[in-house]
Parts: C-alpha cells; sequence; structure tokens
C-alpha cells in the first residue's frame, strides 16, 4: 500500500478550475519533485492533500486513512503531513526553539523538557542550533526556512510537502535549504516537492511529475524526464527552467 | 477630598478597562472568527455602543432598571454603561489587528495539526495583542476621562467634589477645576507611559510590522 494515494483531484477557485483531475501515489520513503508553469495548480495540489484548501471532488488517503472522508479526524492527519512554505511562516513571536517545539507541545502532548530537547536536536540538524533563541525577523530567509523544514520534521510526520521552499530566497541562500532537504530525503523521510530546482530534482527524486493546465502531463524518473520527454513541452519546459535556474548540483 | 474622589475614578478606570477588554476581545474573536451569524451580531453590537453618546447610556443604565423597581448602584451603573461602550471601541482595535495578522500564521499552525482554537489562542492572539496596544493607548486616554460622566449619576467621584467643594467656597472655582483638569493630565500621562513600557517590553525582536497601526 503506497503511503499517499491521490485520486481525481478536482479543484476550482471561482469559475476557474485549477485541478482537473489529478492522480498518483507516493511510496514510503519516496521524494517525488513536482514542476511545471505558474498557474498550473502545484500549490493548490499540496494543500488539497493536506485539507488546507479541501478539493471539491477526488479523494485523498494517507497510509491507507482517508484524509478527503467527511469524518476523517482532520487534526491528527495533518500532524503526520509536514508542511513547508514558500514564505516560511515562521510564527513570528517565537524563537525558533519555540517555533519547532509548539506542534509536539500542543498537538502530540509532549512536556516542555522533552520538547526543548528535541527542538535543540531538530536545529542542530538544519545547523541552526546557535540560532534557538533568535526570533524569525532577526533570521535570513535560509536559515527561516531551514527552522521551518526543522519544525515540521519536529512531528515526525509521514510525508513533507514543500511549497516552492526556495523560490522567495536570494540565490546565495539556496543551498543550504535544499542540503538540508536532501539529507531529509536521504534519511528516509517522504518528501513531495513542488520546485523548480533541478539540480534537487536530479538528486534524489525518485519521480519528476510535470503539470500543466491543471493536470499531470507527464511523469517519470528524472533520467528519462531530462534525456527524452515523451512531450515536446515537457523538454520545452526543462530546458527553460535549466536554463533559468541552472543546475545546483 | 479631591484625591479621594479621584480613587473613585481610578477604580472606575480600572474596572472599564477589565470589562471592556474582556467582552471587547470576544466580540472581536467573533468577528472576524465567528461566521455569519456571530460575525453579524458582533458586529451589531460595536454598532449600537459606539453610535449612542456617552451620556445616554450612563442614564439607561441607571435610571432605566428603577423604572422596573430595580436599583442599580451608580459605580455598577457606571461600569456597565460606560464598560460595554468601551468593549465596543476595543473590539474594533483588537479586530484590526487580528486580522492583520498574515493568513499564513493561521495556515502554518493548522499545518502542525493545531485546532482552530488552538491556533487562535497560541498563535494569533498574542500576535495581535501586540499590534493592539498603541490602540488601547488611545482608547485608555479617552475612557479615563469618560469617568468623570459617572458624576451625573451621582457617583463620588472626582468631579462631584469638586462640585462639592464650589458649592461651599465659589471663589475656589477655577483653582478646583484646574486642581481636577491636572489630575487628568497625570492619569492619561500615567496610563500612556506604562503601556508604552509594555510595548517596548513585549515587541518581537526585528519584527516591523509592529509600527503600521
Amino acid at each position: 500500500m503506497s503511503l499517499l494515494k491521490v485520486e481525481d483531484v478536482h479543484k476550482r477557485y471561482g469559475k476557474e478550475e485549477v485541478l482537473k483531475g489529478v492522480s498518483f501515489e507516493l511510496e514510503r520513503g519516496e521524494t517525488k519533485v513536482i514542476i511545471g508553469p505558474s498557474g498550473t495548480g502545484k500549490s493548490t495540489l499540496l494543500r488539497c492533500i493536506n485539507q488546507l484548501s479541501p478539493p471539491e471532488k477526488g479523494r485523498v488517503w494517507l497510509d491507507g486513512v482517508e484524509i478527503t472522508h467527511a469524518h476523517a479526524k482532520i487534526n491528527d492527519l495533518r500532524a503526520q503531513i509536514g508542511f513547508v512554505f514558500q514564505s516560511f511562516n515562521l510564527f513570528s513571536h517565537l524563537t525558533a526553539l519555540r517555533n519547532v517545539r509548539i506542534g509536539p507541545i500542543k498537538v502530540k502532548g509532549m512536556s516542555k523538557e522533552e520538547a526543548t530537547k528535541l527542538a535543540m536536536e531538530e536545529l542542530a540538524r538544519v545547523g541552526l542550533e546557535d540560532k534557538a533563541d533568535a526570533y524569525p525577523a532577526q533570521l535570513s530567509g535560509g536559515q527561516q526556512q531551514r527552522v521551518s523544514i526543522a519544525r515540521a520534521y519536529a512531528m515526525r510526520p509521514k510525508l513533507i510537502l514543500f511549497d516552492e521552499p526556495t523560490s522567495a530566497l536570494d540565490p546565495e541562500l539556496i543551498g543550504e535549504v535544499l542540503e538540508a532537504m536532501i539529507n531529509l530525503a536521504k534519511g528516509g523521510m517522504t518528501m513531495l516537492v513542488v520546485t523548480h530546482e533541478m539540480g534537487f530534482a536530479r538528486a534524489v527524486a525518485d519521480e519528476i511529475i510535470f503539470m500543466e493546465h491543471g493536470v499531470i502531463a507527464e511523469q517519470g524518473n528524472p533520467q528519462q524526464m531530462f534525456s527524452a520527454p515523451k512531450h515536446k513541452r515537457t523538454g520545452e519546459f526543462l530546458n527553460k527552467i535549466t536554463e533559468l535556474y541552472g543546475e545546483t548540483d | 477630598m479631591l484625591l479621594r474622589g479621584t480613587l473613585i475614578n481610578i477604580e472606575l478606570l480600572l474596572a472599564l478597562l477589565i470589562v471592556g477588554l474582556l467582552v471587547g476581545t470576544v466580540i472581536a474573536l467573533l468577528q472576524v472568527y465567528g461566521g455569519r451569524f456571530f460575525g453579524t451580531l458582533a458586529s451589531g453590537y460595536a454598532w449600537i455602543f459606539r453610535s449612542i453618546p456617552a451620556l445616554v447610556l450612563l442614564f439607561l443604565f441607571y435610571f432605566g432598571p428603577s423604572q422596573f423597581g430595580v436599583n442599580v448602584a451608580p459605580f455598577l451603573a457606571a461600569t456597565i454603561a460606560l464598560g460595554l461602550r468601551s468593549s465596543a471601541y476595543q473590539s474594533q482595535i483588537f479586530r484590526g489587528a487580528l486580522q492583520a495578522i498574515p493568513n499564513g500564521q493561521m495556515m502554518a499552525a493548522r499545518s502542525l495539526g493545531m485546532s482552530r482554537l488552538q491556533a487562535i489562542v497560541s498563535i494569533i492572539i498574542p500576535q495581535a495583542f501586540r499590534l493592539s496596544i498603541a490602540g488601547w493607548s488611545n482608547e485608555y486616554s479617552s475612557v479615563v476621562k469618560d469617568t468623570t460622566l459617572a458624576y451625573v449619576v451621582g457617583l463620588n467621584e472626582v468631579l462631584r467634589h469638586a462640585r462639592i467643594i464650589i458649592d461651599r467656597h465659589y471663589d475656589l472655582a477655577m483653582l478646583a477645576y484646574l486642581a481636577v483638569a491636572l489630575i487628568f493630565l497625570v492619569l492619561t500621562y500615567a496610563g500612556n507611559w506604562s503601556l508604552g513600557r509594555l510595548e517596548a517590553r513585549i515587541r518581537i525582536p526585528g519584527l516591523q510590522i509592529g509600527g503600521e497601526l
């Protein structure tokens, strides 16, 4: 049984249908990268998966439990799905340490001591143990995003969704965030990543999903997608973003 | 004698601020998160208590019940009338602050598995509270002065004491009123200074949005 199963997900905002029936699966320990032009519903798809923005039609299962079910325990399920935002969204009134430990304390009922210890370990994992007492506004974008990765991972989720995690970053800060993500992927974390970073995709992706106009246009392993895409559009898009973003591996 | 009256003003002021803060917070939360029904109800409440003149409210809550044989003490009537009025104003300060918190904060909290209520209590309110202090400082200045209105329902506050002095020694009128004015200068300054200190103390290091309200 796959860890995540997405079946025929539809989502519209007003008149515009953003997702027009998306289906795919993600196995435990896999990393899949979603690419595609902007406005294709990539971010919407991630939000449909953890129900931050529930789909109108279609179903999503996490580890065999249907998230989209009317009686699903949505808070429990969300706690098992990490989410890393493009704009970080760290809690601005809390220090880095408190950002990381608040989930385990409030949601999992962990003791403060235990959660503090865990949060310190997670900050160390992303190389920020010396920033534990800094507030988000005192950190660089790259540091904030690493804290938010630590915050997501501290919940020990079954899956982490990344919504263009490096798009809001200055180029020189992207590497440190990708490194943290690569470490997670290599450590066996199941990840679904919307990104334009082809270096990352080549390094850790088990599969690349190319989305366009609200549907999956093509999916396959990175080698095949880069060297012999089935669709002309996939090749064009890959060439364009490789040109724009370069290959960082 | 004036100082004894001032104590009553301060007591009333504290009562008003507490009633205003508690009720105002609830009203603001309902307006922002209460859905259509409770939101409309809360907006209606804020509209009513911001529209009726303070004096009319005082008379309503003091003389109104006595018509039905219920005697309300002046202090209680003033606390209810002016407290609810302040709550309406405070609710608008707090509502603005709640709405100024970026939506991403709520989304991040929910994505960790927090319930909506948990997110509001642990993430949104602490941030909105900080943003509200500048507005509260303003509201404090106005509430502190409103306390003298309780004079009209017979509360023995500072202005009434001044009147009593003046009734006995008419030549002291100017002096007595100046003394009352001075007392309010001090009260307003002290309150705003304390709130300014509080604001500086709990300011989030490095964060810029605090200055926007």
